[in-house]
């Protein structure tokens, strides 16, 4: 069985045909080409397919594209506004957050959403925050240095030196 | 221009991956591609009685399905091991066949069977769904040391005993006689636990085939393109250097699990010139856990002989090493010549003897993970060092300054084969005692148990091999390749440079890295250094990254090519200067004629040897555009401490990681920043070993139990600490730049640490091991088993 879902994407209109077992990160990847989420795992682990919908942090591989029909989505490639980084964006390059780069969008949307939430998490929040995004590259350590740099930049408050000058 | 070299300079290839735009394999797409599903075995072991595909075949979307006899029939080769290992005896190692497709015998869980290519994935799979394969199940071995027994089910018939190798190194006569006349002897039995790589992004592989060209080209998440195109080519389908192109564009991490040459990207190349259209595969992650290759999976015995003054007077290791059902490209130099040889560790010990009896077993093949031999020979070594600490009742530090390697014995011979070129073991192990306040420990303990906790300090110290290896070395153990590497430096007529490396960086961040060594070496802007990696059409040549190598193999290649450059450059300076090339000086970006404010920019130079108008023709060629290969001279041997320091809760067995300090001597440092990354993602890794992971085989089944992230506990963010790390610095005595690399030392010294604190913490116990996972569930057997009032 096919069906066309209409949604919207990074703010604007998109629509794909689908099957009913598609999942959300399938459709974002494979049809409308949004490859910046990415798939890491097959049992709703890994956290690195993390994208917005309706402004809540979901799986997207736990979604099926169908449940999606009428939503608000939004995807790493969504983040910047324009060529200008986010400040979270901004604070993972800064502080190293990433090394391979393959679970880096699904942390930062992570990231914006935990700080959405707690505008200024303690490392022990943060690292119990991100209980659902795995990374095997940085041991989170400068993870959650770049979520506590982004989240004071998002406050408009000082940023902390992620120790790296 | 300020020098780049030691300053965190910011990583040049983060915009993309921020952003969403970094470009993984199976991003891509390519036009008219068809999708590619692999039937797999359920079973550990079986004969195949029959493939019934005709249901499959006629289902929606499907193209072809191919099996093991189709592959045959167009004689595709079976999968090459790289590296010949000989017996004690001389004698060389079992090497069976290691067919791409079942040959009509499955002899792993995930044992490719069937390749189904249809025009979506769902249709392949659903396709598979169809394929009637008759399997008749025979008994499964999965234990290495149970596999050696008689009566043990034989994975192969030419290996009698499941053996591949029974390899020996060292001086038994001398450790033997050393141990007999020795004041102590202490001995430990140990297991180093099964571990899955895991890098995040699972391997992809995309085929195609250009029938105008006769071009094959693989897309693959590789650490080393060119040796994939090498042993594919050459060994398994019997395509020409010229003809196959082998790209491994942005790879999601590797940890060394993506240096082998694997089945798939065999099937997708063969498949796409049958089928006359690309072919994409990707591994979901249960595919990943049963088909990339595993870690570790030793069984050893280790004993350590002290004389009256406890210095160590020799060491006797023994060890059963799993191989897995075929030999991955690399697995067989892993549990010999990357872990015997490094059983001196940071230590005088004169006598030394180690044999390794590796073994099949109805596994999924384990070769080189993070570390890859290092870790196993620095965990027993450290545990075997504290336990003799433990019994002679003197402080572990101490034991181990006593028999370090002196500051000014370098170089040093060790008795297993590695001269080692600079070190100051003692330099590390002061940094981290003092940035861990060791001193203070006791007090930190008293408190502990006020609260009812058991506080533990741990320390490991460790030396590694990287920047592997010495070709003429290695082809001498048996290695069937060259470790060099190459490098051209591409000056364009602008002054704007290209670097075409053979190293590969899949998290390594050598687009940056290397540009801070060309920008500095030139005097240009890092801004106008472009490194190109990962595509054999565009690199020269290229073994790859992988034993921390990149820097101390392909960075010096770099600075070789830079070296020509400089060279040429200052041919063409003195001609249009009209000077001596003698006096011609090259610095900050321009050459000068010695005493004299003559000068050229490099740009100026740039530009000369592209429009060559006035131009020493006669001399030279026009152009600025050099290659090198680079063979190391040596290995190199960076060294370090660390210290962890845990609480374990009595009443649950939960253990908090209070402190993980590691002081780490790497040589020379490009970027600071980078380093610690890398450290902190070994330390993740290494604890991970320690406290979590662990591959798990159901037994009687040969079942692989631990098959997805529900079963398999990888570390996360809120299982680890922030770590304090330090560095010092002696150089390496034989490369150009004086690295050694840093990207396994976490995981080589953080297994040991860790299983040292969780033994002293349970001291009161009278617990001598606790075994690799210490999950919270062990901890607490230990502790209900061993109750205080039992304490010796």
């Amino acid at each position: 069985m096919q069906k066309t879902v209409s949604l919207t994407v990074n703010g604007k209109p998109a629509s794909g045909t689908v099957e009913g077992r598609t999942l959300l990160v399938q459709l974002l990847r494979e049809i409308l080409g949004l490859t910046g989420t990415h798939v890491g795992c097959d049992t709703s682990q890994c956290g690195a397919c993390v994208v917005h919908v309706n402004g809540e942090a979901v799986k997207s591989c736990t979604l099926l594209a169908i449940q999606a029909e009428g939503c608000d989505v939004k995807t790493i490639e969504g983040v910047a506004n324009g060529d200008d980084l986010h400040p979270m964006q901004e604070a993972f390059r800064d502080n190293h957050a990433l090394q391979c780069g393959f679970c880096t969008p699904g942390m930062i949307m992570s990231a914006l959403d935990l700080v959405k939430n707690n505008p200024d998490p303690s490392e022990r929040e943060i690292r119990e925050y991100l209980e659902g995004n795995l990374c095997r590259c940085t041991g989170y350590h400068n993870i959650v240095l770049a979520i506590k740099a982004g989240a004071a930049a998002m406050r408009g408050d000082p940023v902390p030196s992620g120790g790296h000058d | 221009m300020a020098p780049s070299i030691g300053t965190p300079v910011r990583r040049k290839e983060d915009y993309r991956f921020i952003t969403g735009q970094g470009t993984y394999t199976d991003d891509i797409d390519r036009p008219g591609q068809l999708h590619a599903y692999i039937l797999r075995s359920p079973h550990a072991h079986a004969a195949i009685r029959s493939i019934d595909t005709k249901a499959a075949a006629g289902a929606t979307g499907v193209v072809a399905i191919f099996t093991g006899a189709d592959m045959a029939k167009d004689g595709i080769g079976g999968l090459p091991c790289g590296w010949l290992i000989n017996n004690k005896d001389g004698s060389p190692m079992k090497e069976p066949p290691h067919p791409v497709l079942a040959d009509g015998r499955v002899r792993h869980v995930g044992d490719p069977v069937a390749v189904v290519i249809a025009d979506t994935l769902g249709h392949a799979r659903d396709a598979a769904e169809t394929i009637e394969v008759d399997y008749a199940v025979e008994p499964a071995i999965v234990d290495a040391a149970a596999a050696v027994k008689s009566g043990a089910a034989q994975v192969w018939p030419d290996a009698p005993g499941n053996l591949c190798y029974d390899w020996g190194l060292g001086d038994a006569a001398a450790v033997d006689a050393a141990i007999a006349k020795a004041a102590r002897v202490v001995k430990l039995d140990l297991v180093n636990n099964r571990l899955v790589p895991n890098a995040m992004e699972p391997r992809a592989a995309i085929g195609e085939f250009d029938r105008a060209t006769g071009e094959h080209t693989l897309y693959t998440t590789s650490q080393n393109p060119h040796v994939i195109r090498l042993l594919m080519g050459a060994f398994v389908l019997h395509i020409p250097e010229a003809k196959l192109r082998v790209v491994a564009p942005d790879v999601g991490g590797g940890f060394g699990s993506k240096i082998y040459h694997y089945a798939e990207e065999a099937i997708v190349t063969w498949a796409a010139g049958k089928v006359r259209k690309p072919i994409k595969w990707t591994a979901e992650r249960s595919e990943s856990f049963m088909s990339d290759a595993h870690g570790r999976d030793h069984v050893t015995h280790v004993e350590l002989a002290l004389d009256a003054d406890d210095k160590f007077t020799a060491l006797k290791v023994s060890t059963i090493a799993n191989m897995g059902a075929y030999l991955s490209t690399f697995a067989t130099c892993i549990p010999t010549y990357l872990y015997g040889t490094l059983l001196a560790g940071t230590y005088t010990t004169p006598a030394i003897y180690v044999e390794t009896k590796a073994v099949f077993t109805h596994t999924v093949p384990v070769d080189a993970y993070r570390g890859a031999g290092r870790p196993e020979a620095t965990y027993l070594l450290e545990r075997i060092v504290d336990l003799a600490a433990d019994e002679l009742g003197v402080d572990p530090a101490e034991l181990r300054r006593k028999n370090f390697i002196a500051r000014d014995a370098y170089p040093y011979q060790t008795p297993v084969a590695l001269q080692y070129d600079s070190g100051d073991y003692f330099a590390t192990l002061d940094k981290a005692m003092a940035a861990a306040d060791y001193a203070g420990f006791e007090a930190r303990r008293r408190e502990a148990a006020g609260r009812g906790k058991l506080r533990g300090i741990g320390i490991a110290t460790y030396i590694e091999a990287c920047g592997i290896a010495p070709s003429a070395v290695v082809g001498s153990l048996g290695a069937r390749a060259g470790l060099f590497e190459s490098a051209e430096i591409r000056v364009h007529p602008t002054g704007s440079i290209s670097v075409l490396t053979g190293s590969h960086s899949h998290g390594q961040g050598h687009e940056t890295t290397f540009a801070q060594l060309v920008a500095d070496g030139l005097g240009v802007p890092i801004d106008s250094v472009e490194i190109v990696h990962g595509d054999t059409n565009k690199i020269p040549y290229g073994m790859g990254t992988y034993g921390s190598r990149s820097l101390a193999v392909g960075g010096s290649a770099i600075m070789k090519a830079m070296d020509k450059v400089i060279a040429k450059g200052r041919k063409i300076a003195a001609h249009l200067l009209e000077a001596s090339e003698a006096d011609v000086e090259f610095k900050d970006g321009a050459f000068t004629v010695a005493g004299t404010d003559r000068s050229k920019s490099f740009g100026e130079v740039a530009l000369t040897a592209y429009v060559p108008h006035n131009f020493p023709h006669e001399e030279l060629e026009p152009g600025l555009d050099e290659q090198a290969f680079y063979d190391p001279k040596n290995f190199t041997f960076p060294s370090g401490a660390h210290i962890a320091e845990i609480e374990i809760d009595p009443d649950t067995g939960h253990l908090t990681i209070c402190r993980f300090t590691a002081s780490d001597d790497f040589g020379r440092i490009i970027n600071p920043m980078i380093v610690s990354g890398q450290v902190h993602g070994g330390l993740a890794q290494g604890i991970g070993q320690a406290l979590l992971e662990g591959c798990v085989y159901d037994k009687s089944t040969g079942q692989l139990l631990t098959g997805s992230y529900n079963d398999y506990a990888m570390p996360r963010a809120d299982d680890l600490p922030s770590f304090a790390l330090s560095t010092n610095v002696t150089l390496c005595t034989h490369n150009p730049l004086g690295v050694k690399g840093c990207g396994e030392a976490g995981a080589i010294g953080a297994p040991a640490a860790l299983t040292n604190a969780i033994v002293d913490a349970l001291k009161a116990y009278g617990v001598r091991h606790v075994e690799m996972p210490a999950t919270p569930e062990r901890l607490w057997r230990v502790i209900q088993q061993n109750h205080p009032a039992q304490a010796a």
